[in-house]
């Protein structure tokens, strides 16, 4: 699929959960999941509403209690390797009528380098400044969060992960509520990522497009269903292993027709 | 010190002490955990002067602090079982210790220097009289803690500046890139805790949690920058207590309501006022979107065909007089020409058609 094939990575391994279950109050949310990422790849994380996609990001990042097992990053656990993941949270997660700029929420992501109480260098402003040019949204440096549309408020938040820097992205769901230009130029950056090494893992809704966009796949729906590579894990039956009854009739159609069209094109 | 001066100086430094968390407790969505310490720390309070049996400062402060701490904690726990909403959890917890607190001052009142009247709502005339010696010099005991309150405030949000920033905005990041939100939360509410006490012996448990909220809720309805928030809450907070003062002389009221009030009545005036988020601003700022939107709406038709004012009246069905009105607008501003009856539309018009179309 890649015109040429990545840098290999140190680590061949980005993610591992081994034996993962994860609870809110008594329901689990994730059951005995037992996944590794291969580093190098962009990787969809696909199933139906709470299955657990979120959670499974937010385990590895050590946000939410872990019932049992564990998660390793770079073969590591999270808090040693932290610097090199980077997070992009659901936008509607925040509040956009904070008093920030564009600029202030994007060096954010240089505060997890600069640790307590230091404050962000000119080194810091200047990675913040190169990270808006990379996602076109220079110009509004200055302009308040709240006055921008969802389309800027997610390339905000991608130019926060971009200047973080990392090896690893967990971003939940960045196509969410944006326009058609602003996915294209998000794709294309996540793109750009995963050509140089990098990898990036993608909560994502729309099952139309996981062909297209994403070379990995993970199909969850409290238990792992399938992972791997999209061409031998994005398949029909899984789909409806993953979504059970809740797969459109349409849906299971258009996916259908999308595997066999791509099926040909690539051959 | 002349009296006057030292009981604006008390109001001024208890403003700024209390702003400074107060402007995150407004931007956290936590206004009313701010109330619920405020009322909370009340048993910390006596117990501290129950075991040390004075009313020296840091002994109440620490009592208080601790109280404010599992006021907080008590809140998040009961929430956390999942079975009440935060707002209950909040009612739940603090009446139930301030009511403890109120007993132990009414239990106690009487064989110490302690009563209910002075907790709940102060007295900030008295601060001149209560003094202590610093430096050799006479100084009013308020006016020394509440500085020192302010400053230490102060220090703390400059120097955590960037970690409360984070928190607040975006606290899972924060948690990711190992900036403890949760550590950061608690030292807010800690930070909270000791200004209200400090606050209590002249402005009570009642009226602080104006001090803490309304003018950082008035800062938030004039500016966009976080900086430039915690500053103008300060000032507002200052000027308006100071305001209060002079308006609690001519009215021989309460000197903390008068001060409280005219911090209500600021933020009034900035809900009224504020250049882009006032009341007064929307108002404007529709009407001529909406007038625009007209011009342009006129526009439109005369770039496909030039048109009279009877052919605009019927196509759009709008009051002739409305329609008289624009066409003379429009052909003042030279966004449209006449031509006897017919009006059409000129590269200027076609330009603001684009213009507010587009944006």
């Amino acid at each position: 699929m890649r015109a040429s094939p990545a840098p290999a990575p140190p680590e061949a391994t980005a993610l591992e959960f081994h034996d993962l279950t994860v609870a809110y109050h008594t329901k689990p949310v994730l059951w005995d999941v037992d996944l590794s990422v291969p580093s190098g790849h962009l990787v969809a994380v696909v199933g139906p509403n709470g299955a657990g996609k979120s959670t499974l990001l937010k385990s590895a990042l050590g946000l939410v209690p872990l019932s049992s097992g564990y998660v390793r990053v770079f073969g590591q656990a999270y808090d040693d390797v932290r610097t090199r993941v980077a997070y992009v949270p659901q936008r509607e997660s925040v509040d956009w009528d904070f008093p920030a700029s564009v600029f202030d929420v994007v060096l954010m992501g240089r505060y997890g380098r600069r640790g307590w109480f230091r404050r962000p260098d000119a080194g810091d402003r200047r990675t913040a400044r190169e990270a808006l040019e990379r996602v076109g949204m220079a110009e509004y440096a200055d302009r308040q969060i709240s006055r921008l549309s969802g389309g800027q408020q997610q390339r905000t938040f991608l130019a926060r992960a971009l200047a973080q820097d990392a090896d690893l992205y967990m971003m939940d769901e960045p196509f969410a509520g944006v326009d058609a230009v602003t996915e294209r130029a998000i794709i294309a950056l996540l793109r750009e990522l995963r050509d140089r090494g990098r990898t990036v893992v993608c909560v994502h809704h729309d099952l139309q497009t996981v062909r297209e966009y994403f070379d990995w796949v993970v199909l969850l729906n409290m238990r792992l269903v399938a992972a791997g590579p999209v061409d031998e894990a994005f398949l029909t039956e899984k789909l409806q292993a993953t979504y059970g009854g809740r797969l459109g009739i349409l849906e299971t159609a258009a996916t259908q027709l999308l595997t066999e069209r791509q099926g040909r094109s690539t051959k | 010190m002349n009296p006057q001066l030292t009981i604006v100086l008390v109001g001024a430094c208890a403003a700024v002490a209390c702003a400074l968390p107060g402007t995150f407790l407004v931007l956290r969505g936590m206004s009313l955990l701010g109330d619920a310490i405020s009322h909370a720390v009340l048993p910390g309070i006596v117990i501290a002067f129950l075991i040390t049996n004075s009313a020296s400062t840091l002994p109440v402060v620490i009592g208080a602090s601790m109280l404010g701490l599992l006021t907080v904690f008590l809140i998040e726990a009961l929430h956390r079982t999942g079975r009440v909403k935060e707002d209950t959890s909040i009612a739940v917890v603090f009446p139930a210790l301030f009511a403890l607190g109120v007993l132990l001052v009414a239990r106690y009142t009487g064989q110490k220097d302690l009563d209910q009247e002075c907790v709940l709502y102060g007295e900030i005339a008295f601060a001149p009289d209560n003094t202590i010696v610093l430096l050799g010099h006479e100084i009013s005991q308020p006016l020394v803690v509440l500085a020192g309150v302010a400053v230490l405030n102060l220090v703390l949000i400059l120097a955590l500046f960037k970690e409360l920033k984070i928190a607040t905005f975006d606290a899972p990041l924060a948690a990711a890139l190992g900036l403890s939100p949760v550590l950061v939360h608690y030292l807010l509410m800690g930070t909270v805790s000791v200004t209200t006490v400090a606050c209590f012996e002249s402005i009570g448990a009642i009226l602080v949690v104006a001090f803490l909220i309304v003018p950082a809720a008035t800062a938030h309805l004039l500016t966009d920058r976080l900086g430039v928030m915690l500053g103008l809450a300060c000032t507002i907070g200052a000027v308006s207590s100071t305001g209060g003062y002079y308006l609690a002389r001519a009215l021989d009221g309460s000197i903390a309501g008068c001060m409280a009030a005219t911090m209500g009545a600021a933020f009034g005036v900035a809900w009224l006022l504020a250049p882009r988020e006032g009341i007064v601003a929307r108002a404007l700022r529709s009407r001529r979107r909406k007038e625009q939107f007209a011009r342009a709406l006129v526009l439109e038709r005369l770039g496909r065909s030039q048109a009279s004012h009877g052919e605009l009246v019927a196509g759009l069905r709008w009051p002739e007089d409305r329609v008289r009105e624009i066409l003379a607008a429009l052909t003042t501003a030279e966004l449209a020409r006449t031509d006897g009856d017919a009006f059409s539309i000129t590269p200027a018009g076609h330009d603001f058609v684009q213009q507010v179309v587009g944006s």
